[in-house]
């Protein structure tokens, strides 16, 4: 059924029909309405069978998720900006520990200065956690990320975090189809956790590891990560098939003039410059790039659905012969450029590929059609630098771009 | 594609209305998106929020920035120089006012801007019926009596589904008044500017 909901209702909504076994999170915006209504749900009964706990802090949050997990439970949390770095050493325990957790991130910026908006520093900083990095293009990805996130930080034992813009999809109203819960008892397999604590058969997990097997400790987690590229990319091709829509995916491709998301679109091609993104900002993208391909600019958009694992192989693919590359980031790298395009870069090392950075929506800053289409002409002209900030404010005096009206507010 | 751009204050459900309208634009067959802008999170500080409706499924995240529509919750955010910005051609600006139209324009210095130009006494109405100044059902009725593409009957359901009960009925009934009362100032000879039809016959 397609209703009008929004951002945070979907995925909570969607949470509650995965059926966790605990639910345990701390306030923070922008991601609070999604635990206050799962909160709600565990009041009325529309989720069952799922304890809710009230903790003091996202360090507790994410505690007692492990211990959830490791007892067995299906067990969910969200958090943003500085409550995921609140809860930052116990993330990477649970990776470690091989807990399938699911995470939803409302990504937010961190201060200082303190800035309760959208970019994408939060989940960035835990990039090298040993989680899942999946980003949601719209609310409809989003809500349904959750139930592959589910099932394939299950079946790889590896936590993952959905991320999702904080405000800019968390808080937006759109038509949209949720999953049910009839469909999702039919997709998602029961946990059957391998590991489970038990006073019967008492094992420890996360111990002490010395020198002698700390590195081979870690070379595992590795391969096992290197596992989770296959294994995301099987869940979302099964999720396409029950439910006949594009979800998860290691990049999304998109047709070259309608900029409808296909995953038969042909890879781009010598000549075109390509645009690179990740999360919401590809909406605005395929809102904007049409009228650029109209102009006659040869322009393709390539969106990366997981950023851990980091989809290498599949953006060499969707990016064919393109050489030519435009990297719309939502996290600054200080002394560097944006994260992303560090990760991008990386992968295309060798091909002589241009790759430029262009920073854009730090903290909240709006992310306009017409400057990222200005943008792409420039690089087509040859006129873009390797870094640019969008619609950076010179002099500290507003410059907005052409045809734009500032709302003062 | 219809752009519409909510002022208001933070506390008057600006935020509430975007998601109201979208839902009433959907019941009336539109694919919809509904975009909040959170400022300082305290109330009575400015805020606005943006609705979309248009025939193919929306994808911009971009604020709206030429608005074919803008409901004014608070008649003092006039004097702050930003309810007619961007404002497309020909557009409709309604505010809740208690004042006239022509008084409108005087105070947010839009005289010669080209726009129809809809008053509506929506807090006083909705205090009558609600006894909360929550003027976004009443506001929202007002839109349906001065366009096309919401009706009176959605913007009703949509309140109803929403708070059920007294609440619901509240609005409902102030949503009423306000259809009514704007009906009568399009269709009298009021100061009012009366040419809102013309948004009426175009294309969503």
């Amino acid at each position: 059924m397609r209703e009008v909901l929004e951002g945070s209702q979907a995925v909570a909504r969607t949470v509650a029909r995965c059926r966790p076994g605990v639910v345990c999170a701390y306030p923070i915006s922008p991601q609070t309405h999604i635990v206050e209504a799962l909160s709600a749900m565990a009041r009325t009964g529309e989720l069952a069978d799922c304890e809710y706990v009230n903790v003091e802090s996202e360090f507790s949050a994410m505690s007692v998720s492990i211990g959830a997990s490791a007892a067995g439970s299906r067990a969910y949390t969200a958090t943003a900006s500085q409550g995921l770095l609140y809860m930052a050493e116990a993330v990477f325990n649970a990776a470690g520990m091989g807990l399938p957790i699911v995470m939803t991130v409302a990504n937010r910026a961190i201060g200082a200065p303190i800035n309760i908006w959208n970019d994408h520093s939060d989940a960035m900083a835990l990039r090298d956690s040993g989680w899942l990095q999946l980003y949601a293009a719209d609310n409809q990805e989003a809500a349904d990320l959750h139930v592959i996130a589910f099932a394939a930080a299950e079946e790889l034992e590896i936590p993952a975090m959905v991320c999702m813009d904080g405000f800019v999809l968390t808080h937006a109203t759109d038509v949209l189809e949720l999953p049910t819960a009839a469909q999702i008892d039919a997709f998602l397999p029961r946990f059957a956790p391998r590991q489970a604590l038990d006073i019967d058969h008492p094992t420890t997990i996360g111990t002490m590891a010395g020198p002698e097997s700390f590195t081979e400790t870690k070379y595992l987690q590795h391969r096992r990560f290197l596992d989770a590229a296959g294994v995301l990319a099987a869940w979302s091709e099964r999720f396409h098939e029950a439910f006949g829509r594009e979800a998860g995916g290691l990049v999304s491709r998109y047709t070259p003039d309608t900029l409808d998301r296909a995953r038969d679109a042909a890879p781009a091609d010598d000549g075109d410059v390509t645009v690179i993104a990740m999360g919401s900002v590809l909406g605005t993208l395929q809102a904007a790039l049409p009228a650029l391909r109209a102009e006659g600019v040869p322009v393709r958009l390539v969106g990366i659905g997981s950023y851990r694992p980091f989809p290498a192989e599949a953006l060499r693919a969707a990016l064919g012969g393109s050489r030519h590359v435009v990297v719309i980031d939502r996290a600054l790298e200080l002394g560097s450029g944006g994260v992303l395009t560090g990760d991008v870069g990386r992968a295309l090392a060798g091909t002589r590929s241009r790759v430029h950075s262009v920073v854009a929506g730090l903290g909240g800053r709006p992310i306009l059609e017409e400057s990222l289409r200005a943008v792409v002409r420039r690089a087509h002209a040859g006129q873009l630098g390797p870094l640019e900030l969008l619609d950076l404010k010179e002099g500290g005096v507003p410059v907005p771009h052409e045809g734009a009206t500032e709302v003062h507010r | 594609m219809r752009q519409i751009r909510i002022h208001g204050r933070g506390g008057q459900g600006v935020v509430t209305a975007a998601e109201m309208l979208a839902r009433a634009g959907f019941l009336a067959g539109h694919e919809v998106q509904a975009i909040p802008s959170f400022g300082s999170e305290r109330t009575g500080a400015p805020v606005v929020s943006y609705c979309r409706f248009d025939d193919a499924p929306l994808r911009t995240r971009e604020p709206v920035l030429v608005p074919d529509v803008v409901l004014v919750q608070d008649p003092t955010l006039l004097a702050t120089g930003g309810v007619f910005a961007g404002l497309a051609t020909g557009g409709l600006v309604i505010v809740d006012t208690t004042t006239s139209a022509v008084e409108v324009r005087e105070a947010a210095g839009a005289q010669e801007v080209e726009a129809t130009v809809v008053t509506i006494p929506a807090t006083s109405i909705t205090l009558r019926h609600l006894g909360r100044p929550k003027p976004a059902a009443a506001m929202l009725a007002a839109y349906a009596a001065s366009a096309g593409d919401v009706t009176l009957d959605a913007v009703t359901q949509v309140f109803r589904e929403r708070f059920p009960g007294a609440v619901g009925e509240a609005n409902a009934a102030a949503a009423d008044e306000a259809f009514a009362f704007v009906r009568e100032e399009l269709t009298g000879s009021t100061e009012s500017e009366t040419d809102a039809a013309a948004l009426e016959a175009r294309e969503v």
